[in-house]
């Protein structure tokens, strides 16, 4: 390595080596065109080349690779989930992440911390015994623990009692643990390329050709190509692209705001959550402590940044983690979430024959990136709902077949 | 802070009002698909919306008119304004 280092190094002229090949021409027609360059896309298209052998595929991404939610989430991932269809499904993922690095051969820089969700009330308390309960029936580690316990764990949070909401116990979540998102993306994007998946960064759908129950043809800003299935996986802008096929959906677009701090040398190993006083923290494996909040409290497609999010924030913060008073925020920004009314995803069959939908992510979906490439593969493969995803159908709205899913974060419920 | 003039209260923080959503007509064609339909199906524009918003300390409803792609309040209107722009359209 290193003399390879010193042999490019001195090269005049030196390609260097891409993980994503350039965005090719487009032809006039593939099997799958996938819209939307995020995660969900590319594993998806990974997925559909690794384990079906289709590759005639074309992901269309108006922007560069992963430049939405992907890139602008917080990289926890974790299974502790409340409803049994949800758990089953994101333990599914966790499966998928733990072997994730070998499987694409990058490091994705999977790392499990431990994850706790904090309890202040009774009420949390409650639902806490619940979530644990129904984890522990389905095979995910997941436990209640009190205030000793947590002390153990996680020595830095507050556990004092004369503050304004004393933490009780806690969900603990062993598995629980962070990935770099950007990686995750890159990883799908390079294998999926390899396998002869197009990858075009720069191209934006404009609308759909809708012949009867089918989609015959994809337009962009770069040309109109054919298609013979269509899968849309676009998170925030799920609204706008459905609309192009005139399918209305359950979701409301929402921004979410995160920062991160200066870096610090390594101090909080574990992932921290409050549900009541809305913040979640965790340190990456550079220091910094990456902080997020509750969605904004109206729908919005702009990703501004409020000076109303810092200030509630380390207000809460504080309180919990009082070493963080003269810590430094470094950076912040917002992602679209497009929420769905019972916070769980709406996945797999639209009325449209060949569209299928990837969304309602809102801000679950990192987690759920490798299970949601895998089941929306073999969906578009086989033209049928994968049984794991059967719950997240679209059309469970109109049969007012909810998924309650209160173990979402950064959602009020 | 953001601003919100509120027609009743004037000009206030925007974390004293809820969003409470899209102005749209009540659904009464009955049916369950169709009731389904109007309770979570969302039109989720991104552009000039008019919605149902409430300054929570005096519990007061107006309409406002607001472009989702800037976060930008174009205007507050009371009930009985709104529907009078809405008669004149």
């Amino acid at each position: 390595m290193p003399l390879a280092l010193l042999r490019e190094g001195l090269k005049r002229e030196r390609t260097p080596w891409r993980i994503i090949p350039p965005t090719p021409p487009l032809k006039s027609a593939y099997d799958v065109v996938i819209v939307g360059g995020g995660g969900h896309g590319l594993a998806a298209a990974y997925y559909l080349a690794k384990e079906h052998g289709i590759t005639d595929i074309a992901v269309l991404e108006k922007s560069y690779l992963g430049s939405g939610g992907t890139g602008r989430n917080t990289a926890i991932v974790r299974s502790n989930y409340l409803t049994p269809e949800g758990v089953r499904f994101y333990d599914a993922s966790m499966k998928l992440w733990r072997s994730l690095s070998n499987d694409l051969g990058i490091n994705v820089m999977y790392t499990p911390r431990g994850h706790l969700t904090l309890a202040h009330t009774d009420a949390t308390i409650r639902t806490s015994r619940w979530r644990a309960e129904v984890n522990k029936h389905l095979g995910v580690e997941s436990e209640l623990i009190f205030r000793d316990e947590i002390a153990r764990i996680c020595p830095q949070i507050d556990l004092s009692l004369d503050v304004r909401y004393p933490v009780l116990g806690a969900l603990y979540h062993p598995p629980g643990a962070i990935a770099h998102h950007d990686t995750v993306a890159w990883g799908y994007a390079m294998r999926a390329a390899q396998r002869g998946a197009e990858i075009h960064q720069g191209t934006e759908v404009t609308g759909f050709d809708v012949n009867g129950e089918r989609v015959t043809h994809v337009h962009t800003n770069r040309g109109t190509v054919r298609a013979n299935r269509v899968l849309m996986a676009v998170a925030g802008n799920s609204s706008s692209v459905a609309r192009m096929v005139d399918l209305l959906l359950p979701i409301k677009t929402v921004p979410l705001q995160a920062c991160v701090s200066e870096p610090l040398k390594p101090v909080l190993d574990a992932i921290v959550v409050s549900a009541s006083l809305h913040v979640y923290i965790s340190q990456t494996a550079r220091g910094e402590f990456v902080m997020g909040g509750a969605t904004d409290p109206y729908g919005l497609y702009s990703t501004r940044s409020t000076l109303d999010f810092p200030e509630t924030l380390f207000a809460e913060m504080i309180e919990l983690f009082p070493f963080l008073h003269n810590v430094r925020m470094m950076r912040q920004w917002a992602g679209l979430s497009d929420i769905t009314p019972d916070f769980s995803p709406v996945m797999g069959l639209t009325p449209l024959r060949n569209f299928y939908i990837d969304a309602g992510w809102g801000t679950w979906g990192f987690k759920a990136t490798p299970i949601s490439g895998w089941t929306m593969a073999e969906c578009v493969a086989t033209g049928e709902q994968p049984e794991l995803i059967e719950a997240f159908r679209l059309d469970r709205f109109e049969r007012f077949a909810l998924v309650g899913e209160r173990g979402a974060a950064s959602v009020g419920h | 802070m953001k601003i919100m003039n509120c027609p009743l209260n004037g000009s206030r923080n925007i974390t004293e009002f809820i969003c409470a959503g899209d102005v749209r007509a009540a659904e009464t064609d009955g049916g369950d698909a169709a009731l389904a339909r109007s309770i979570y199906l969302e039109e989720n524009l991104a552009g000039v919306v008019y919605e149902w918003w409430m300054h929570v300390p005096s519990a007061y409803w107006f309409v406002a008119q607001r472009d989702t792609r800037t976060d930008t309040i174009l205007r507050t209107l009371s009930v009985e304004a709104f529907e009078a722009l809405q008669a004149a359209s």
